[in-house]
């Protein structure tokens, strides 16, 4: 593979060579300073250290650039740091004195040791803006790591992203490289982009698990480009500004930006104006630190200092992963057992068998003989795009071996279902069960799989040779893998030799496991403390290892998992992380030398049990006249849109994808009488907007008002005052509330409300009903009845940040609608200063008629729950609850995963149209929030059921699931069902989604089959 | 040892027998305060120890044993406690664990249910808990809250205030470096001894020991050179911890800054105020409204005398009563806003803004759901108030990084730093602050 090692920076090393001086002025003369420095009568030296280039300027006693540089510091801050400072005294300073001053998130350990000034980055920044560029209203600025924003002007303000949002340049680079293209190249396709795909922009991780897939679905890579710019935008606005627009003159900095004219481009767009990118933009930081002034240092002692420096903090180190070489060794040894058996392809082999596994970001090819011998193989990374490397290796099989009778195929992975139609593959099936057919080749009783690969991983739990249980990460913990390798890239190494690097790690860094773009920072707080590239690297193999078990199995102990152990993925190929998971959990276990062939292998193996006469296979001459054609179209189909990817091959054959039902495919409506949110939301719609002779007010239709819809609908209705109801969410309406948003890490449906909120006051209203309130209806399950706080008090949040509500009026009051006594003359109080004709006798008759429809609708929901179940188990059909909140119903919530589980032909329920079939029950938690009592409910109920199975829907960030998740695993495990959940957040892309929800259904039908 | 006593929903009950043979480990959030409360119920015949482990490994263990994406301060109190269970220093058949349980509609009711699950993955599952709670929750036949009891650990709380009150405001500005902590540390013993004998609690002792305490503190040297002011607001665990915040208020001194950390107090004030608003609000909870009532009246009492024995020294910034601060905050959040540290919390930064305090670190555990409405969610309401307010919120995890935190500190160092100048230079329009310039002042 081509790696793209230097991304985005190497740019910056062809821009050295160009203007790496400037023409010192010669002559008495100078011309008008470029900085008019006050005080200082000497040079100034301005080290700028982020957290992967380090940029050094120096200024004349005037304040003329004299000299500017930037190079990639590849963690080795001090070395690169006094090699700087030696040429910056032998060509420039010549002997004579100069201030020196640092800033930069890397620089700041560094400066404080050494004793020299330091200036927070973003400060400096200011400073030089207020120089440089008298007049700026806003400063955008992008680093490898940090994204800031700095008002100027309207009272100064400055921003920087918080920690969830963290890595912006190393984002892009990290996208450009899955793309197998540069920085630059990625620019230049991006002017060519004819349209944009939704990513997700709550942070790196979220975004790449959009592109991920788009890259195996076939979209044009210009397309995804242009996209990955405009989610960068977006993570940037809805993280930082925070409600304040940003208006006037904005400047952009920082490497990103200077060398991505498209980056800039979708700024401008997003914006609507027209930033300006001024001369110098990468060195405004460094220049801004020299501003401050300072006295004259000794170069050679603070390159003296420097070269002594020792961080005095140290950082949490680990044990070594190998004691001594002896434990290497044996390690070795044991490992080199698990081989599997080859053969060599001949004439004589007969019939061979072919498994492909499509991964995320690589692509397995592996064939086999009769007898599961292997034969061939082939391991190779996708470069964002299958198609071509299967149609490589299977036109080399068939030059190089013509006697090849291929009798069957089958095809895993996230691009099974494009290669199956590209190829014509026989069989498509889910990555677990092709996962656990090739671990039982390998080892009969195996009782527990994990799987690491590049984005995924996946961990199954095997009793009575069936999958038991299945454990996939959420996003959160995606990308492990592939982090590893493209980490080692950015440092200039494979994955391989940087893997290696950790084997003989004295103290590995401790680098915490909650997401790689917090490792990522890790790593940052690590060099600053003066960790070793050895010991960064055992840290990141710990790392991922500790995500799989703390966060995706949720284990302390070995023995919760079993006693026959397989490991496999092509992370496990690295022996430290192999070695990390041994250590971690105090056992052996066995990884196949074919580890990252498993899927494949697997593939290739159920190929085989299918007994085919014949594969259906493209053959040698349908090969030769190949064409893969690529087109995007918005499908139309439903309310839904979906931007839809169709490629083109000869003969007619096409694929469609990015769909999220099968409609466009197979042109039939899926079955939406077994969809209990489908028939939620057709009821919500009808409580459409009104007239009244009161006036009217705007109702936003998220969070809790999409269960208490009916309930003030009609409740405004009898009083005679109109409502505006706004739509279901949609991507345009996000974005329309985004720049408001004050915390970037609340949960999604919280967000959406500021697009609500803004819509309504587009259509005019200056009147907005929406309440506060801590209690919800108590309906006996549980031990309390709250919302949760988010539920209960968002209202506060909208009122303190939209700059729309500050002249229209939001009604936030707190109500208790569990108190309907009291409930009538709370309201009537609130509503008395808009309505002051309004009277107590009235509002009590609304408030009882609203009740009542509340009910209704409740019950109406039942009702067709019942309808749903019956008609089901006629038809002998699954039955899904789908348990969320009732907000979940919102199609851009639940981005149609209630579609999507329809259309594999089972029944789809919420989790309130059965929670109130079973009595309170006592919970290992506190259970005192009335959604999530209804969420344990319905999980009691369908242990008691078996044709039923619990899906929990958990919104990111919701920090109440954190609690309700383990307590709803649990009362499912104990009812022998299996536990799913889907962590939802602005990611369209339903690929992780589906394997998900194939493999829960394949393991109930596998458990059915075995007679369980 | 025998089989633990249950319930009928299977929790291990402390009992009688226990309160004699069983030391109960307490887990640590605020030095000072929580050193005297220890004090209340050693007199009080528990066997009471109060934890001093920190660092890495208390978070390891937390990530091992609670669910990562729990909040950060139930992560760090539960990895505490089996951090010490682990430690081998303590005998696991005569050991138990106190936690206090909120019974509010945030996530930080249910910490002693997952202490508990945790326990059991941490084959502890034989050890007792006991909830710490005003509500009546979980009953033990061994540990009875008193209302002797209740007065003498609010009496803790208020010392304890007081001398954070103080010391913050002395500490920075000492010519004698160390008097103040040796001046805290004093008292603290002073007041433990009294406590442990079941003295110092009363209305007359309190005032006393408070008006001595202010006395002492007035007499410390101080060399008042201008410094940046910041206040430190936030959820109470990792806003008062040091294991929780990184050591936020250590670093906040070394980068010469005076902090200002709002006492417990007001928090203990406005959870039973929320009953109160309650019933309001909701009409519910009559009873429970009229004994929260006489709870207010007798908090405010202390809360007075608190804010008397400061009044007799002005050089001393003397928190603003509770009631005062409910009327900073009128327009901008609803008193019904309760969970987690609600409308309180913004009032908080309000009144830092009122005393001069208008550099504040708003701190919060990574996705805590109710500081994203009274904390980050009222920032913007705030500076529309105040445009000098200089308000960072930074968010504690057990990944997120010490070097990002002190970046983004240092950024609201940066500005405060430069604001601070400026009030020089227009109080001395003619020259930079010198050395000459800044007086000593001692009080005495």
């Amino acid at each position: 593979m081509h790696l793209n090692t230097f991304g985005i920076f190497g740019m910056f090393f062809h821009m050295e060579k160009q203007c790496r001086f400037y023409k010192p002025q010669i002559g008495g003369v100078y011309p008008v300073s470029l900085l008019e420095m006050e005080r200082s009568k000497i040079m100034q030296i301005g080290l700028d250290i982020g957290s992967t280039t380090i940029k050094a300027v120096v200024l004349d006693a005037q304040g003329q650039l004299l000299f500017k540089t930037y190079r990639r510091h590849y963690s080795q801050i001090t070395e690169n740091a006094i090699k700087l400072l030696e040429e910056i005294r032998d060509t420039v300073l010549k002997g004579e004195p100069a201030s020196l001053s640092i800033t930069g998130s890397a620089g700041m350990g560094l400066a404080e040791g050494c004793d020299i000034p330091f200036v927070q980055e973003v400060y400096a920044t200011r400073l030089a803006a207020n120089r440089l560029l008298p007049g700026t209203d806003v400063i955008i600025e992008l680093g490898g790591e940090d994204a800031k924003i700095v008002f100027l002007t309207g009272g100064v303000e400055a921003r920087m992203n918080g920690s969830c949002a963290g890595g912006t340049g190393a984002f892009i680079d990290q996208m450009a490289t899955l793309m197998d293209i540069t920085p630059d190249e990625m620019n230049t396709i991006a002017q060519e982009s004819t349209k944009t795909y939704t990513i997700a922009s709550r942070c790196g991780v979220f975004a790449k698990s959009d592109i991920q897939p788009l890259l195996n679905q076939g979209a044009l890579k210009s397309d995804i480009a242009a996209s990955i710019f405009y989610a960068v935008v977006n993570q940037t606005i809805a993280g930082l500004a925070q409600g304040r627009p940003i208006a006037g003159q904005v400047v952009y900095l920082g490497g990103p930006l200077t060398f991505l004219s498209q980056l800039r481009h979708s700024f401008d767009v997003t914006l609507g104006l027209t930033g300006i990118c001024p001369e110098n933009s990468l060195y405004y930081v460094a220049i801004g630190s020299t501003l401050g002034g300072g006295d004259p240092v000794d170069i050679d002692q603070v390159i003296d200092r420097l070269e002594h420096y020792r961080p005095t903090e140290g950082y949490h180190a680990m044990a070594p992963l190998f004691e001594n070489e002896d434990e290497y060794q044996e390690f070795l040894e044991r490992h080199s057992r698990s081989v599997v058996e080859t053969a060599q392809l001949t004439p004589e082999t007969g019939k061979v068998f072919l498994g492909i596994d499509a991964g995320s970001t690589t692509v397995k090819l592996v064939l086999i003989d009769r007898e599961g011998r292997l034969l061939l193989s082939q391991y190779s990374p996708n470069s964002g795009n299958p198609v071509p490397l299967v149609q490589a290796f299977l036109e080399k099989l068939y030059a190089q071996y013509p006697y090849v009778e291929i009798g069957g195929a089958a095809v895993t992975g996230y691009g099974e279902d494009l290669i199956r139609n590209v190829f014509n593959v026989d069989d498509g099936i889910v990555e677990t069960v092709a996962h656990f057919t090739a671990a039982r080749k390998f080892m009969p009783d195996v009782d527990f799989i994990i799987d690491i690969g590049g984005q995924d991983i996946k961990c199954f739990k095997i009793h009575n040779g069936a999958i038991d249980n299945i454990f996939l990460n959420e996003a959160c913990s995606s990308g492990c893998g592939s982090f590893l390798q493209t980490f080692a890239n950015a440092l200039g190494y494979s994955v391989e030799d940087f893997a290696n690097l950790g084997i003989h790690a004295d103290h590995p860094v401790d680098l915490g496991s909650r997401c790689t773009v917090f490792m990522n920072s890790s790593v940052k707080q690590a060099q600053k403390d003066g960790a070793s590239i050895e010991n960064i690297s055992a840290g990141l193999s710990i790392s991922v290892v500790k995500n799989a078990l703390y966060k995706v199995i949720r284990t302390a102990s070995p023995s919760q998992l079993g006693q026959h152990i397989v490991v496999q993925g092509g992370t496990f190929h690295n022996d430290a992380v192999l070695r990390a998971f041994e250590q971690e959990l105090g056992v052996s276990v066995i990884r196949p030398n074919i580890a990252g062939l498993m899927g494949a292998y697997g593939a290739a193996l159920y190929a085989q049990s299918r007994k085919r006469d014949h594969s259906g296979i493209v053959s040698a001459q349908e090969l030769a006249n190949f064409t893969h054609q690529v087109q995007t179209v918005h499908c139309g189909l439903c309310s839904n849109n979906c931007q839809l990817t169709v490629n083109i091959f000869g003969g007619g054959r096409k694929y469609i994808s990015g769909n999220r039902c099968e409609r466009p495919v197979t042109k039939r409506v899926t079955d939406e009488t077994l969809n209990l949110y489908e028939y939620k939301r057709r009821l919500l719609a009808g409580y459409g907007s009104t007239t009244g002779r009161r006036g009217t007010v705007g109702l936003p239709l998220g969070l809790n008002m999409l269960e208490l819809l009916p309930f003030w609908h009609r409740f405004f209705g009898c009083l005679d005052i109109g409502v505006t109801v706004s739509p279901f969410s949609d991507r345009e309406m996000y974005l329309k509330g985004q720049a408001s948003i004050p915390s970037d890490t609340v949960c999604f449906p919280a967000k959406l409300l500021h697009g609500h909120v803004q819509t309504l006051l587009d259509e005019g209203l200056n009147l907005i009903f929406y309440p506060c309130m801590s209690y919800n209806f108590d309906e006996g399950l549980g031990d309390n009845h709250y919302n949760c706080p988010v539920v209960a008090y968002y209202p506060e949040v909208l009122a303190g940040n939209m700059p729309g509500l500050r002249t229209s009026h939001l009604i936030k009051d707190y109500l208790g609608l569990h108190q309907p006594k009291v409930f009538p003359e709370k309201i009537h109080q609130g509503l008395l200063p808009y309505f002051p004709d309004l009277t107590l006798h009235e509002v009590r008759q609304a408030a009882k008629a609203a009740y009542r429809e509340y009910q209704q609708y409740m019950e109406k929901v039942r009702q067709q729950g019942d309808v749903i179940i019956q008609k089901a188990r006629a038809q002998g059909q699954r039955i899904i609850v789908l348990a969320g909140r009732p907000y979940h119903v919102d199609p851009e919530l639940n981005h149609g995963i209630d579609k999507l589980i329809a259309s594999f032909g089972v029944a789809v329920i919420t989790e309130d149209a059965v929670s109130h079939k079973v009595e309170k029950f006592p919970t290992k938690v506190l259970n005192q929030w009335t959604y999530h009592s209804r969420l344990y409910a319905a999980a009691r109920y369908v242990g008691t059921q078996p044709d039923m199975n619990l899906v929990q829907l958990v919104s990111f960030g919701c920090g109440v699931d954190a609690i309700t998740t383990d307590e709803t695993r649990s009362i499912l495990e104990d009812a022998g069902k299996i536990y799913t959940q889907i962590k939802i957040d602005e990611i369209t892309n339903l690929g992780a989604v589906k394997i998900r929800l194939r493999s829960l259904l394949a393991a109930i039908d596998q458990r059915e089959e075995e007679g369980r | 040892m025998s089989e633990p006593i249950r319930d009928k929903n299977g929790r291990i009950l402390f009992t009688k027998e226990m309160k004699k043979t069983h030391t109960i480990l307490v887990p640590m959030m605020l030095p000072i305060h929580f050193g005297m409360i220890k004090n209340v119920l050693l007199h009080e015949g528990y066997h009471v120890e109060l934890l001093q482990n920190q660092g890495p490994d208390v978070v390891q263990t937390g990530l091992k044993y609670v669910h990562n994406d729990t909040c950060y301060p139930a992560l760090l109190v539960i990895g505490q406690l089996i951090n010490a269970l682990d430690s081998g220093k303590y005998d696991l058949d005569h050991t138990a664990l106190i936690i206090t349980q909120t019974g509010g509609g945030c996530r930080a009711s249910n910490y002693i249910h997952l202490l508990r699950k945790a326990l059991v993955k941490a084959g502890y599952e034989n050890v007792p808990v006991i909830s710490l709670n005003l509500s009546g929750l979980e009953r033990n036949s061994g540990f009875h809250i008193t209302i002797p009891m209740i007065r003498k650990m609010v009496a803790g709380a208020v010392y304890g205030d007081l001398l954070m009150l103080l010391s913050n405001q002395t500490r920075p500005y000492e010519v004698v470096a160390g008097e103040t902590d040796t001046l805290v540390w004093q008292w603290v013993d002073r007041l433990s001894a009294q406590l442990n004998q079941g003295k110092g609690y009363n209305m007359k002792a309190l005032t006393q020991n408070l008006d001595a305490i202010a006395a002492d503190f007035s007499q410390i040297m101080l060399n008042r050179v201008p410094k940046v002011k910041v206040g430190v607001v936030g959820e109470i665990y990792v806003k008062y911890s040091a294991l929780g915040n990184n050591h936020l208020e250590e670093f906040l001194q070394s980068q010469d800054c005076e902090v200002m950390v709002p006492g417990l107090l007001g928090f203990v004030l406005f959870k039973t105020d929320n009953r109160l608003e309650d019933h309001k609000l909701y009409g519910t909870g009559f009873w429970k409204s009229k004994v929260c009532g006489i709870l207010m009246n007798y908090l405010t009492k202390m809360e007075n005398a608190l804010r008397q024995a400061v009044l007799k020294y002005p050089q001393f910034v003397c928190p603003t009563p509770y009631a005062h601060m409910k009327t900073l905050v009128k327009d901008m959040i609803g008193y019904g806003n309760k969970m987690g540290e609600g409308w309180l919390l913004t009032a908080e930064m309000m009144e830092l803004l009122e005393q001069g305090y208008k550099n504040i670190v708003c701190t919060q555990p990574f996705g805590c759901l109710p500081n994203h409405i009274c904390g980050k969610g009222m920032i913007n309401q705030i500076k529309l108030h105040d445009p000098q307010a200089n308000i960072v919120p930074i968010d504690y995890d057990p990944s997120a990084t010490k070097v990002n935190q002190e970046n983004r500190i240092k950024l609201m160092l940066a500005v405060a730093r430069e604001e601070l100048a400026a009030q020089q230079e227009q109080a001395n329009p003619s020259a930079q602050v010198t050395e000459s310039q800044r007086e000593t002042v001692s009080v005495g």
